[in-house]
């Protein structure tokens, strides 16, 4: 399998204060993968890092074999080969549905009007936002929000999605409409890097998850290796944290 | 009587009023227009992220240092007195006999563009950091990024500050009868010192301006009203059950 992306000894520090130390990892082609770990470990600053919002302090990221730190890359375009999910959704309040989805392509791709729209309509039906194309996001709730969002981002046809922590700014019961999208758009093959504390997810839909803790990858394996048979005592720790808190519920 | 004077001076003067009125407002809406252009450029100058190639930041280092001298310049001292100074120093300096009407437009703008440049650097810094890094996300440039999200929502911020800018303009086109451009206040000192009507005079030309500002005030609240668009939205198919959602 080809490393859509790998990431060697990245390094990211505010000042004095190290998250991330000695980062690597890849993410290969076709491939769904989840971080999991406690707020503040490192993850969403991975997660921005690998598409450039956070500019990392040390290492080096590869797209399919090339050097995007080299300084000689055009990082707006390979920002396209990436799409972004965030928290906070910010789909572009200035536009509706349909043009949130509409204006990378036209802009950035150089797409036709035509051709984006018909692309961006067949993304809103696969998120189930289609009959909304003239709704402004400040008339939607969260949870269709972030389906819009996930429908920008897969208009621009992206080579893998990232999603940083795409339910943890949604009322509990949007959750599950998200969730589902993202399942199914796990099923077609897509490869996708998700940072995620909803565990029960992560455990069905990864193919392999990636543990953090305190700005290192403290362990990695199948959803099997993980969440039954965790090696490491910080794992075992989280999980028992995590999973007894959800069983409060 | 004071009010029969007024009426007499508005009989006998009106043509000479509405032109001045006319200069007024055709000096305060091109120097506002010309200076929101202005203000729009050196606000997106100055919101470019510092680049990594060292000559590139060098290069904006010096415009965005150019930028505050300018705005520094031009917000610290009078119109009155720059008006002055670019009047009498344009054909002092380089044998330029401008017209005044073109002086006056220059001053105007120059004087907008320094404080819109900072109104629009604040409605800049006012939208969500997200909106920024979702566009970076799509792979949008930093012009893309400003003329398609975020400067239509900055300009929706700022239309108030802007319109309180227009408004200031009328009032302050005043100051341009020290170069004897002939606005509503320099028409009104030539028609009270024919006739020695000092109040009745300014009082006319007080009801202009009053009229004027206040013509504009509410024709931008009504395009603000205009922009804020329709609150209500139709669903295309019939695929949710609770039928439309506008409000």
């Amino acid at each position: 399998m080809t490393k859509v992306i790998d990431i060697q000894n990245v390094n990211k520090s505010y000042g004095a204060n190290e998250v991330l130390k000695d980062i690597r990892f890849s993410v290969h082609h076709g491939e769904v993968v989840s971080i999991i770990g406690s707020s503040g470990s490192g993850k969403s600053t991975l997660l921005r890092c690998i598409n450039l919002l956070e500019i990392p302090s040390g290492g080096q990221i590869y797209y399919r074999g090339q050097n995007i730190l080299d300084g000689n890359h055009h990082i707006p375009s390979y920002r396209t080969k990436l799409g972004m999910v965030f928290q906070q959704f910010n789909l572009f309040e200035n536009h509706n549905v349909l043009s949130n989805c509409v204006v990378g392509q036209v802009k950035v791709l150089k797409r036709s009007k035509e051709e984006a729209e018909q692309v961006a309509r067949k993304y809103l039906k696969v998120v189930g936002m289609e009959s909304y194309v003239h709704a402004k996001p400040k008339q939607l709730s969260g949870g269709q929000k972030q389906r819009v969002a996930i429908a920008r981002a897969l208009s621009m046809e992206p080579d893998v999605m990232l999603f940083d922590e795409p339910t943890s700014a949604l009322d509990p019961e949007m959750v599950g409409e998200v969730l589902k999208v993202m399942k199914e758009l796990a099923e077609t093959g897509l490869t996708m890097l998700i940072v995620t504390h909803e565990m029960d997810f992560a455990r069905e839909v990864s193919d392999r998850v990636v543990f953090m803790d305190k700005g290192v990858i403290a362990e990695e394996g199948t959803p099997e290796q993980i969440f039954n048979h965790p090696q490491q005592e910080r794992t075992k720790e989280f999980l028992k944290r995590t999973l007894a808190n959800h069983g409060r519920i | 009587m004071s009010f029969d004077w007024i009426v007499r001076i508005v009989e006998e003067n009106w043509q000479m009023f509405l032109r001045g009125a006319g200069l007024t407002l055709f000096i305060a809406l091109v120097g506002t227009i010309v200076g929101a252009v202005i203000g729009l450029l050196a606000g997106v100058l100055r919101t470019i992220p510092t680049p990594r190639n060292i000559a590139q930041r060098l290069l904006l280092k010096t415009v965005n240092f150019l930028c505050t001298v300018y705005i520094e310049v031009f917000r610290g001292t009078p119109m009155i007195v720059q008006a002055m100074v670019i009047f009498y120093g344009s054909a002092l300096a380089f044998n330029l006999n401008l017209d005044v009407l073109v002086a006056a437009l220059i001053v105007v703008s120059i004087n907008t563009g320094a404080y819109m440049a900072e109104i629009v650097r604040g409605g800049i810094m006012s939208i969500d950091k997200g909106q920024f890094e979702a566009a970076d996300a799509i792979g949008m440039n930093h012009m893309q990024k400003m003329v398609n999200v975020i400067l239509p929502q900055a300009i929706r911020n700022i239309l108030p500050a802007t319109g309180n800018q227009f408004v200031i303009n009328i009032k302050d086109t005043s100051v341009l009868n020290v170069i004897s451009v002939s606005e509503l206040y320099f028409v009104t000192k030539s028609v009270a010192g024919n006739n020695f009507r000092y109040f009745e005079s300014f009082f006319v030309a007080c009801v202009l301006y009053f009229v004027m500002t206040f013509t504009v005030t509410r024709i931008l609240l009504y395009v603000e009203k205009k922009m804020n668009g329709s609150k209500s939205y139709k669903i295309i198919a019939a695929r949710s059950e609770r039928g439309e959602l506008g409000k």
